[in-house]
Protein backbone atom coordinates (compact mmCIF):
# COMPACT_ATOMS: atom_id res chain seq x y z
CA UNK A 1 0.00 0.00 0.00
CA UNK A 2 1.53 3.01 -1.21
CA UNK A 3 1.06 6.02 1.33
CA UNK A 4 -0.60 9.17 0.60
CA UNK A 5 1.32 11.82 -0.93
CA UNK A 6 1.08 14.70 2.42
CA UNK A 7 0.60 18.04 2.11
CA UNK A 8 2.44 19.34 -0.30
CA UNK A 9 4.70 18.41 -3.22
CA UNK A 10 8.03 19.94 -2.93
CA UNK A 11 10.34 17.63 -4.70
CA UNK A 12 10.63 14.27 -6.12
CA UNK A 13 13.79 13.45 -3.98
CA UNK A 14 11.77 12.51 -1.20
CA UNK A 15 8.99 10.67 -2.83
CA UNK A 16 8.95 6.86 -3.39
CA UNK A 17 9.26 5.34 -6.21
CA UNK A 18 5.43 3.87 -5.44
CA UNK A 19 4.03 7.34 -4.30
CA UNK A 20 5.68 8.74 -8.19
CA UNK A 21 3.80 5.63 -9.96
CA UNK A 22 0.42 6.57 -7.96
CA UNK A 23 1.04 10.48 -9.38
CA UNK A 24 1.50 9.14 -13.22
CA UNK A 25 -1.13 6.64 -12.91
CA UNK A 26 -3.59 8.83 -11.70
CA UNK A 27 -2.13 11.59 -14.44
CA UNK A 28 -2.89 8.85 -17.25
CA UNK A 29 -6.58 8.57 -17.09
CA UNK A 30 -6.94 12.18 -16.66
CA UNK A 31 -5.49 13.17 -20.26
CA UNK A 32 -9.13 12.21 -21.47
CA UNK A 33 -10.80 15.17 -19.97
CA UNK A 34 -8.79 17.67 -21.94
CA UNK A 35 -9.95 16.27 -24.70
CA UNK A 36 -13.88 16.12 -24.31
CA UNK A 37 -16.13 19.15 -25.55
CA UNK A 38 -16.81 20.23 -21.75
CA UNK A 39 -13.05 20.20 -20.65
CA UNK A 40 -14.12 20.28 -16.97
CA UNK A 41 -14.70 17.55 -13.90
CA UNK A 42 -16.03 18.64 -10.98
CA UNK A 43 -13.18 17.91 -8.53
CA UNK A 44 -11.89 21.27 -6.81
CA UNK A 45 -15.36 23.02 -6.93
CA UNK A 46 -14.87 25.02 -4.37
CA UNK A 47 -11.12 25.21 -3.96
CA UNK A 48 -9.07 28.15 -4.67
CA UNK A 49 -5.73 27.77 -5.78
CA UNK A 50 -3.47 30.83 -5.83
CA UNK A 51 -0.98 30.79 -8.53
CA UNK A 52 2.08 32.74 -7.03
CA UNK A 53 5.37 33.32 -9.54
CA UNK A 54 7.97 35.36 -8.54
CA UNK A 55 9.91 34.52 -11.70
CA UNK A 56 9.03 35.20 -15.29
CA UNK A 57 7.09 32.08 -16.53
CA UNK A 58 4.35 31.68 -19.08
CA UNK A 59 4.30 27.47 -20.13
CA UNK A 60 4.65 26.33 -16.52
CA UNK A 61 2.20 28.95 -15.36
CA UNK A 62 -0.25 28.22 -18.01
CA UNK A 63 -0.08 24.54 -17.76
CA UNK A 64 -1.32 24.89 -14.07
CA UNK A 65 -4.28 27.21 -14.31
CA UNK A 66 -5.40 25.11 -17.23
CA UNK A 67 -5.15 21.84 -14.59
CA UNK A 68 -6.98 23.85 -11.85
CA UNK A 69 -9.84 25.36 -14.29
CA UNK A 70 -9.97 21.58 -15.99
CA UNK A 71 -10.55 20.44 -12.02
CA UNK A 72 -13.06 23.38 -11.52
CA UNK A 73 -11.25 25.11 -8.92
CA UNK A 74 -11.21 29.13 -8.52
CA UNK A 75 -8.00 30.33 -9.72
CA UNK A 76 -5.87 33.51 -8.87
CA UNK A 77 -2.66 34.59 -10.43
CA UNK A 78 -0.25 36.77 -9.20
CA UNK A 79 2.73 37.50 -10.80
CA UNK A 80 5.83 39.76 -8.67
CA UNK A 81 5.97 42.88 -10.74
CA UNK A 82 2.16 43.85 -10.20
CA UNK A 83 2.15 42.85 -6.51
CA UNK A 84 3.02 44.33 -3.16
CA UNK A 85 6.22 42.33 -3.14
CA UNK A 86 7.58 45.02 -5.22
CA UNK A 87 6.84 47.57 -2.64
CA UNK A 88 9.15 45.10 -0.15
CA UNK A 89 6.23 42.69 1.65
CA UNK A 90 8.19 39.04 2.72
CA UNK A 91 7.21 35.94 1.16
CA UNK A 92 5.84 34.29 4.31
CA UNK A 93 3.58 38.22 4.47
CA UNK A 94 2.27 37.74 0.92
CA UNK A 95 1.67 33.97 1.70
CA UNK A 96 -0.47 34.78 5.36
CA UNK A 97 -2.15 37.45 3.58
CA UNK A 98 -3.68 35.51 0.69
CA UNK A 99 -4.56 32.81 3.45
CA UNK A 100 -6.68 35.21 5.70
CA UNK A 101 -8.91 35.48 2.30
CA UNK A 102 -9.34 31.46 2.69
CA UNK A 103 -7.31 29.80 -0.31
CA UNK A 104 -6.62 25.84 -0.01
CA UNK A 105 -3.74 25.54 -2.37
CA UNK A 106 -0.08 27.45 -2.97
CA UNK A 107 1.58 26.91 -6.55
CA UNK A 108 4.48 28.71 -6.12
CA UNK A 109 7.84 29.40 -8.63
CA UNK A 110 10.55 30.99 -6.74
CA UNK A 111 13.85 32.23 -7.92
CA UNK A 112 15.53 30.72 -4.37
CA UNK A 113 15.78 27.29 -3.82
CA UNK A 114 13.84 26.05 -0.46
CA UNK A 115 11.72 28.96 -1.14
CA UNK A 116 8.53 26.25 -1.61
CA UNK A 117 9.43 24.10 1.31
CA UNK A 118 10.12 27.34 3.35
CA UNK A 119 6.39 28.75 2.40
CA UNK A 120 5.63 24.85 3.21
CA UNK A 121 6.20 25.09 6.33
CA UNK A 122 4.60 28.23 7.44
CA UNK A 123 1.08 28.14 5.87
CA UNK A 124 -1.68 25.78 5.95
CA UNK A 125 -2.58 25.18 2.66
CA UNK A 126 -1.05 22.85 0.06
CA UNK A 127 2.17 24.14 -1.39
CA UNK A 128 2.92 22.78 -5.46
CA UNK A 129 6.39 24.12 -5.62
CA UNK A 130 6.38 25.31 -9.92
CA UNK A 131 10.55 25.98 -9.90
CA UNK A 132 12.50 27.10 -7.11
CA UNK A 133 15.75 28.19 -8.22
CA UNK A 134 18.29 25.09 -9.01
CA UNK A 135 16.66 23.05 -6.60
CA UNK A 136 13.44 21.29 -8.05
CA UNK A 137 10.63 21.77 -10.62
CA UNK A 138 8.80 17.92 -9.64
CA UNK A 139 5.91 18.58 -12.08
CA UNK A 140 7.87 18.98 -14.48
CA UNK A 141 10.17 15.95 -13.85
CA UNK A 142 6.45 14.12 -13.53
CA UNK A 143 5.42 14.99 -17.10
CA UNK A 144 9.42 13.77 -18.18
CA UNK A 145 8.38 10.53 -16.63
CA UNK A 146 4.79 9.86 -17.63
CA UNK A 147 6.06 10.69 -21.22
CA UNK A 148 8.70 8.34 -21.27
CA UNK A 149 6.55 5.76 -19.71
CA UNK A 150 3.70 5.85 -22.09
CA UNK A 151 6.71 5.71 -25.00
CA UNK A 152 8.52 2.81 -22.98
CA UNK A 153 6.14 1.08 -21.09
CA UNK A 154 8.44 0.98 -18.14
CA UNK A 155 11.15 2.48 -17.08
CA UNK A 156 13.20 0.38 -15.46
CA UNK A 157 16.78 -0.31 -17.43
CA UNK A 158 15.72 2.24 -19.93
CA UNK A 159 19.08 4.86 -20.71
CA UNK A 160 17.73 8.46 -20.15
CA UNK A 161 20.58 11.21 -20.61
CA UNK A 162 20.36 14.59 -19.27
CA UNK A 163 22.10 17.02 -22.15
CA UNK A 164 22.87 20.68 -21.37
CA UNK A 165 23.36 23.28 -18.27
CA UNK A 166 22.76 20.38 -15.43
CA UNK A 167 24.42 22.72 -13.13
CA UNK A 168 21.76 25.98 -13.17
CA UNK A 169 18.60 23.39 -14.13
CA UNK A 170 15.94 22.17 -11.35
CA UNK A 171 14.98 20.10 -14.21
CA UNK A 172 17.89 18.03 -14.66
CA UNK A 173 17.44 17.44 -10.40
CA UNK A 174 13.76 16.26 -10.56
CA UNK A 175 14.37 13.92 -13.43
CA UNK A 176 17.58 12.12 -11.83
CA UNK A 177 15.66 11.62 -8.76
CA UNK A 178 12.49 10.28 -10.61
CA UNK A 179 14.57 8.33 -13.11
CA UNK A 180 16.08 6.81 -10.69
CA UNK A 181 13.41 5.84 -8.08
CA UNK A 182 11.84 4.41 -10.99
CA UNK A 183 14.72 1.71 -12.06
CA UNK A 184 16.41 3.99 -15.08
CA UNK A 185 19.94 4.56 -15.81
CA UNK A 186 20.73 8.28 -16.03
CA UNK A 187 23.81 10.34 -17.70
CA UNK A 188 24.09 13.65 -18.30
CA UNK A 189 26.61 15.25 -20.63
CA UNK A 190 27.53 18.79 -21.26
CA UNK A 191 30.32 21.18 -21.15
CA UNK A 192 32.43 20.38 -17.37
CA UNK A 193 31.32 24.25 -16.70
CA UNK A 194 27.70 23.23 -16.64
CA UNK A 195 27.96 20.04 -14.45
CA UNK A 196 27.89 20.42 -10.89
CA UNK A 197 31.12 18.92 -9.41
CA UNK A 198 30.27 15.96 -7.93
CA UNK A 199 27.30 14.71 -10.45
CA UNK A 200 28.75 11.43 -10.44
CA UNK A 201 27.36 11.36 -6.52
CA UNK A 202 24.08 11.06 -8.06
CA UNK A 203 24.63 7.93 -9.49
CA UNK A 204 24.73 9.21 -13.09
CA UNK A 205 27.24 8.72 -15.55
CA UNK A 206 29.00 11.92 -17.55
CA UNK A 207 29.89 11.93 -21.08
CA UNK A 208 31.62 14.88 -22.11
CA UNK A 209 30.86 14.17 -25.96
CA UNK A 210 27.10 14.31 -27.20
CA UNK A 211 27.93 11.94 -29.86
CA UNK A 212 28.77 9.21 -26.91
CA UNK A 213 25.80 10.15 -24.93
CA UNK A 214 23.52 9.69 -28.27
CA UNK A 215 25.44 6.10 -28.97
CA UNK A 216 24.00 5.13 -25.39
CA UNK A 217 21.06 6.37 -25.20
CA UNK A 218 17.49 5.79 -25.19
CA UNK A 219 15.79 9.23 -24.82
CA UNK A 220 17.79 12.27 -24.48
CA UNK A 221 15.41 15.46 -22.72
CA UNK A 222 17.89 18.53 -23.70
CA UNK A 223 17.98 21.70 -21.89
CA UNK A 224 17.55 24.93 -22.32
CA UNK A 225 20.55 26.45 -22.85
CA UNK A 226 19.90 29.79 -20.32
CA UNK A 227 21.33 32.41 -22.91
CA UNK A 228 22.58 34.66 -19.90
CA UNK A 229 25.40 31.77 -19.39
CA UNK A 230 27.51 33.14 -22.16
CA UNK A 231 27.80 36.24 -20.74
CA UNK A 232 28.65 34.95 -17.35
CA UNK A 233 31.39 33.08 -19.33
CA UNK A 234 30.11 29.45 -18.60
CA UNK A 235 30.35 28.94 -22.45
CA UNK A 236 32.62 30.58 -25.59
CA UNK A 237 29.57 30.99 -27.54
CA UNK A 238 26.01 29.92 -28.71
CA UNK A 239 27.80 28.77 -31.86
CA UNK A 240 30.73 26.77 -29.97
CA UNK A 241 28.23 25.26 -27.92
CA UNK A 242 25.85 24.19 -30.98
CA UNK A 243 29.06 22.62 -32.83
CA UNK A 244 29.68 20.42 -30.34
CA UNK A 245 27.07 19.99 -28.07
CA UNK A 246 24.05 20.62 -30.56
CA UNK A 247 21.38 17.64 -30.92
CA UNK A 248 21.73 17.41 -34.69
CA UNK A 249 20.14 15.08 -37.74
CA UNK A 250 23.40 14.75 -38.27
CA UNK A 251 24.50 13.38 -35.04
CA UNK A 252 20.96 11.07 -34.53
CA UNK A 253 21.32 9.69 -37.96
CA UNK A 254 24.57 8.07 -36.30
CA UNK A 255 22.53 6.39 -33.37
CA UNK A 256 22.37 2.81 -33.06
CA UNK A 257 18.23 2.62 -32.25
CA UNK A 258 16.21 5.73 -32.39
CA UNK A 259 16.42 7.95 -29.91
CA UNK A 260 13.57 9.63 -28.13
CA UNK A 261 13.76 13.69 -27.58
CA UNK A 262 12.65 15.72 -24.81
CA UNK A 263 12.93 19.10 -24.21
CA UNK A 264 11.06 21.12 -20.93
CA UNK A 265 10.89 24.55 -23.23
CA UNK A 266 11.15 26.82 -24.26
CA UNK A 267 14.07 25.96 -26.98
CA UNK A 268 16.22 27.69 -28.46
CA UNK A 269 16.53 26.25 -31.87
CA UNK A 270 19.67 26.24 -33.25
CA UNK A 271 21.49 26.19 -29.95
CA UNK A 272 20.95 23.46 -28.00
CA UNK A 273 18.55 22.16 -30.62
CA UNK A 274 18.29 21.97 -34.14
CA UNK A 275 14.67 22.56 -35.36
CA UNK A 276 14.38 19.40 -37.89
CA UNK A 277 14.87 17.13 -34.37
CA UNK A 278 12.61 19.54 -32.45
CA UNK A 279 9.71 19.05 -35.10
CA UNK A 280 10.98 15.42 -35.76
CA UNK A 281 9.47 12.10 -35.67
CA UNK A 282 11.01 10.91 -32.50
CA UNK A 283 10.52 14.11 -30.80
CA UNK A 284 8.17 13.96 -27.99
CA UNK A 285 8.04 17.98 -27.11
CA UNK A 286 4.45 18.72 -27.28
CA UNK A 287 3.40 15.11 -25.83
CA UNK A 288 5.17 16.74 -22.82
CA UNK A 289 2.89 19.54 -22.47
CA UNK A 290 -0.21 17.64 -23.43
CA UNK A 291 1.36 15.14 -20.20
CA UNK A 292 1.99 18.51 -18.13
CA UNK A 293 -1.42 19.51 -17.53
CA UNK A 294 -2.34 15.73 -16.67
CA UNK A 295 0.25 15.37 -14.46
CA UNK A 296 -0.91 18.71 -12.54
CA UNK A 297 -4.36 17.84 -12.37
CA UNK A 298 -3.21 15.06 -10.83
CA UNK A 299 -0.86 16.62 -8.28
CA UNK A 300 -3.89 18.94 -7.77
CA UNK A 301 -6.20 15.98 -7.28
CA UNK A 302 -4.01 13.86 -4.91
CA UNK A 303 -3.33 17.19 -2.67
CA UNK A 304 -6.72 18.34 -2.01
CA UNK A 305 -7.54 18.66 1.30
CA UNK A 306 -4.63 16.74 2.17
CA UNK A 307 -3.70 18.37 6.46
CA UNK A 308 -0.43 18.58 8.14
CA UNK A 309 -1.46 15.36 10.36
CA UNK A 310 -2.13 13.37 7.02
CA UNK A 311 1.52 14.72 5.79
CA UNK A 312 3.13 13.81 9.11
CA UNK A 313 1.41 10.38 8.70
CA UNK A 314 2.79 9.91 5.23
CA UNK A 315 6.52 10.67 6.43
CA UNK A 316 6.11 6.89 6.53
CA UNK A 317 7.12 6.56 3.35
CA UNK A 318 6.32 3.17 1.25
CA UNK A 319 4.88 -0.20 3.59
CA UNK B 1 -16.46 -14.27 7.38
CA UNK B 2 -17.06 -17.05 4.69
CA UNK B 3 -19.63 -19.17 7.17
CA UNK B 4 -21.86 -16.11 7.14
CA UNK B 5 -21.87 -15.39 3.74
CA UNK B 6 -24.56 -16.83 0.79
CA UNK B 7 -24.48 -17.41 -2.34
CA UNK B 8 -26.79 -15.06 -4.38
CA UNK B 9 -25.89 -16.09 -8.10
CA UNK B 10 -23.33 -18.81 -9.02
CA UNK B 11 -22.13 -18.54 -12.68
CA UNK B 12 -24.67 -20.49 -14.75
CA UNK B 13 -27.46 -18.04 -12.77
CA UNK B 14 -25.25 -15.31 -13.56
CA UNK B 15 -25.39 -15.98 -17.30
CA UNK B 16 -29.33 -16.13 -17.35
CA UNK B 17 -30.00 -13.30 -15.53
CA UNK B 18 -27.56 -10.99 -17.57
CA UNK B 19 -29.04 -12.58 -20.72
CA UNK B 20 -32.64 -11.60 -19.40
CA UNK B 21 -31.72 -7.91 -18.68
CA UNK B 22 -30.12 -7.76 -22.38
CA UNK B 23 -33.40 -8.41 -23.79
CA UNK B 24 -34.91 -6.47 -21.13
CA UNK B 25 -32.73 -3.52 -22.34
CA UNK B 26 -33.74 -3.98 -26.10
CA UNK B 27 -37.14 -4.25 -24.92
CA UNK B 28 -37.27 -0.90 -23.25
CA UNK B 29 -35.21 0.97 -25.96
CA UNK B 30 -37.34 -0.32 -28.34
CA UNK B 31 -34.30 -2.10 -30.69
CA UNK B 32 -31.19 -1.25 -30.73
CA UNK B 33 -31.11 2.10 -33.42
CA UNK B 34 -28.83 4.82 -31.16
CA UNK B 35 -28.37 2.51 -28.28
CA UNK B 36 -24.84 2.87 -26.19
CA UNK B 37 -23.77 1.00 -22.86
CA UNK B 38 -21.77 2.79 -20.58
CA UNK B 39 -20.34 0.03 -17.56
CA UNK B 40 -19.42 1.77 -14.72
CA UNK B 41 -15.50 1.01 -13.21
CA UNK B 42 -15.01 -1.11 -12.39
CA UNK B 43 -17.61 -4.16 -12.49
CA UNK B 44 -20.43 -2.59 -14.62
CA UNK B 45 -17.99 -2.47 -17.50
CA UNK B 46 -17.23 -6.11 -17.46
CA UNK B 47 -21.26 -6.50 -17.31
CA UNK B 48 -21.49 -4.49 -19.88
CA UNK B 49 -19.46 -6.13 -22.21
CA UNK B 50 -21.22 -9.57 -21.34
CA UNK B 51 -24.77 -7.76 -22.22
CA UNK B 52 -23.39 -6.00 -25.59
CA UNK B 53 -22.25 -10.30 -26.46
CA UNK B 54 -25.97 -11.32 -25.49
CA UNK B 55 -27.11 -8.24 -28.01
CA UNK B 56 -24.86 -9.68 -30.45
CA UNK B 57 -25.89 -13.04 -30.32
CA UNK B 58 -29.74 -12.26 -29.99
CA UNK B 59 -29.70 -9.29 -32.55
CA UNK B 60 -27.24 -9.81 -34.40
CA UNK B 61 -26.30 -6.31 -33.98
CA UNK B 62 -22.62 -4.88 -32.02
CA UNK B 63 -23.64 -2.12 -29.93
CA UNK B 64 -21.05 0.58 -29.16
CA UNK B 65 -19.59 -0.03 -25.25
CA UNK B 66 -18.31 2.67 -23.21
CA UNK B 67 -16.57 2.83 -19.80
CA UNK B 68 -17.49 5.51 -17.08
CA UNK B 69 -15.07 6.36 -14.07
CA UNK B 70 -16.98 8.37 -11.41
CA UNK B 71 -14.15 9.29 -8.99
CA UNK B 72 -13.63 12.73 -9.72
CA UNK B 73 -17.36 13.37 -9.74
CA UNK B 74 -18.03 11.76 -6.20
CA UNK B 75 -19.92 13.91 -3.58
CA UNK B 76 -18.25 12.80 -1.05
CA UNK B 77 -13.95 13.28 -1.77
CA UNK B 78 -13.76 15.33 0.80
CA UNK B 79 -14.20 13.20 3.55
CA UNK B 80 -12.94 9.80 2.48
CA UNK B 81 -9.20 10.12 3.34
CA UNK B 82 -6.42 8.96 0.96
CA UNK B 83 -7.46 9.96 -2.71
CA UNK B 84 -9.58 7.06 -4.80
CA UNK B 85 -7.30 5.53 -7.31
CA UNK B 86 -8.92 6.95 -10.90
CA UNK B 87 -9.87 4.95 -13.35
CA UNK B 88 -10.44 5.50 -17.38
CA UNK B 89 -13.33 6.95 -19.15
CA UNK B 90 -13.70 5.82 -22.39
CA UNK B 91 -17.06 7.26 -24.41
CA UNK B 92 -15.53 7.41 -27.82
CA UNK B 93 -18.40 8.78 -30.02
CA UNK B 94 -21.04 11.71 -30.03
CA UNK B 95 -23.93 11.04 -26.87
CA UNK B 96 -26.38 13.89 -28.28
CA UNK B 97 -29.54 11.97 -29.40
CA UNK B 98 -28.86 8.41 -28.34
CA UNK B 99 -30.44 6.57 -25.72
CA UNK B 100 -27.42 5.44 -23.10
CA UNK B 101 -27.99 2.34 -20.65
CA UNK B 102 -26.02 2.66 -17.47
CA UNK B 103 -25.00 -0.86 -16.76
CA UNK B 104 -23.46 -1.44 -12.83
CA UNK B 105 -23.02 -3.84 -10.52
CA UNK B 106 -24.70 -2.94 -7.41
CA UNK B 107 -27.32 -0.02 -6.92
CA UNK B 108 -27.16 0.91 -3.30
CA UNK B 109 -27.20 4.44 -2.19
CA UNK B 110 -27.72 5.88 -5.41
CA UNK B 111 -25.20 8.10 -5.19
CA UNK B 112 -22.74 6.69 -7.82
CA UNK B 113 -25.38 6.92 -10.12
CA UNK B 114 -26.09 10.77 -9.41
CA UNK B 115 -22.17 11.16 -10.69
CA UNK B 116 -22.78 8.84 -13.65
CA UNK B 117 -25.81 11.42 -14.77
CA UNK B 118 -23.50 14.04 -13.84
CA UNK B 119 -20.61 13.15 -15.92
CA UNK B 120 -22.47 12.11 -18.88
CA UNK B 121 -24.37 15.66 -19.32
CA UNK B 122 -21.08 16.84 -19.78
CA UNK B 123 -20.41 14.52 -22.58
CA UNK B 124 -23.44 15.55 -24.49
CA UNK B 125 -27.49 15.40 -24.49
CA UNK B 126 -28.84 12.26 -24.93
CA UNK B 127 -32.31 11.41 -26.12
CA UNK B 128 -32.44 8.93 -23.02
CA UNK B 129 -30.73 8.18 -19.92
CA UNK B 130 -31.50 4.12 -18.85
CA UNK B 131 -30.12 2.25 -15.75
CA UNK B 132 -29.70 -1.71 -15.78
CA UNK B 133 -28.25 -3.25 -12.62
CA UNK B 134 -27.03 -6.72 -11.52
CA UNK B 135 -28.07 -6.43 -8.00
CA UNK B 136 -30.31 -3.89 -6.58
CA UNK B 137 -29.90 -4.14 -2.68
CA UNK B 138 -32.23 -1.56 -1.73
CA UNK B 139 -30.77 1.18 0.92
CA UNK B 140 -31.35 4.17 -1.61
CA UNK B 141 -30.55 7.94 -0.33
CA UNK B 142 -31.42 9.50 -3.91
CA UNK B 143 -34.77 9.55 -5.86
CA UNK B 144 -32.93 7.18 -8.17
CA UNK B 145 -34.42 3.38 -9.72
CA UNK B 146 -33.11 1.23 -11.88
CA UNK B 147 -34.86 0.35 -15.13
CA UNK B 148 -33.32 -3.32 -15.64
CA UNK B 149 -32.63 -5.11 -12.30
CA UNK B 150 -31.09 -8.59 -12.04
CA UNK B 151 -32.11 -9.71 -8.62
CA UNK B 152 -33.06 -7.66 -6.02
CA UNK B 153 -31.96 -8.70 -2.85
CA UNK B 154 -32.73 -7.71 0.47
CA UNK B 155 -29.68 -7.32 2.76
CA UNK B 156 -29.68 -6.69 6.41
CA UNK B 157 -28.07 -3.86 8.00
CA UNK B 158 -24.45 -4.01 8.32
CA UNK B 159 -24.32 -6.60 5.18
CA UNK B 160 -23.05 -6.01 1.82
CA UNK B 161 -23.32 -7.91 -1.87
CA UNK B 162 -20.24 -8.62 -3.62
CA UNK B 163 -19.93 -9.16 -7.17
CA UNK B 164 -16.91 -11.36 -8.74
CA UNK B 165 -16.88 -11.65 -12.30
CA UNK B 166 -14.04 -13.66 -14.09
CA UNK B 167 -12.07 -10.75 -16.04
CA UNK B 168 -10.83 -9.17 -12.53
CA UNK B 169 -11.72 -12.10 -9.90
CA UNK B 170 -11.32 -15.01 -11.57
CA UNK B 171 -14.71 -16.21 -11.08
CA UNK B 172 -18.53 -15.17 -11.94
CA UNK B 173 -20.27 -15.48 -8.16
CA UNK B 174 -22.60 -12.95 -6.41
CA UNK B 175 -22.18 -13.47 -2.79
CA UNK B 176 -24.01 -11.77 0.23
CA UNK B 177 -21.78 -10.95 3.34
CA UNK B 178 -23.48 -11.14 6.50
CA UNK B 179 -20.87 -10.10 9.13
CA UNK B 180 -20.88 -5.92 9.52
CA UNK B 181 -16.46 -6.39 9.02
CA UNK B 182 -15.25 -4.71 6.02
CA UNK B 183 -13.11 -7.10 4.33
Amino acid sequence: MTAPLGKDLLGLEHLTAGQITMILDTAEPLREISERTIKKVPTLRGATVVNLFYEASTRTRTSFEFAEKRMSADTVNIAIASSSVSKGETLVDTAKNLEAMRIDMVVIRHQSSGAAQFLAERIESNVINAGDGTHEHPTQGLLDLLTLRQRFGTLQGKRVCICGDVLHSRVARSNIWGLTKLGAEVAVCGPRSLLPTAIEEFGVTVFDRIEQAIEWADALNVLRLQLERMQAGYIPSLREYNRVFGVTRERLDRAPRDVLILHPGPMNRGVEIDSDVADGPHSVILDQVTNGVAVRMAVLYLLAGNTPALAEAAKGGDR
Amino acid sequence: MSNASTIVLNARALERTVARMADEIVERADGTDGLVLVGIQRRGVQLADRIAAMILAHEHVAVPRGALDITLYRDDLQTVGPRPIVGKTELPWELDGKIVCIVDDVLYTGRTIRAALDELADFGRPARIMLAVLIDRGGRELPIHADVTGRLVEVPKGGRVDVCVTELDGTDEVTMVLSGEHA
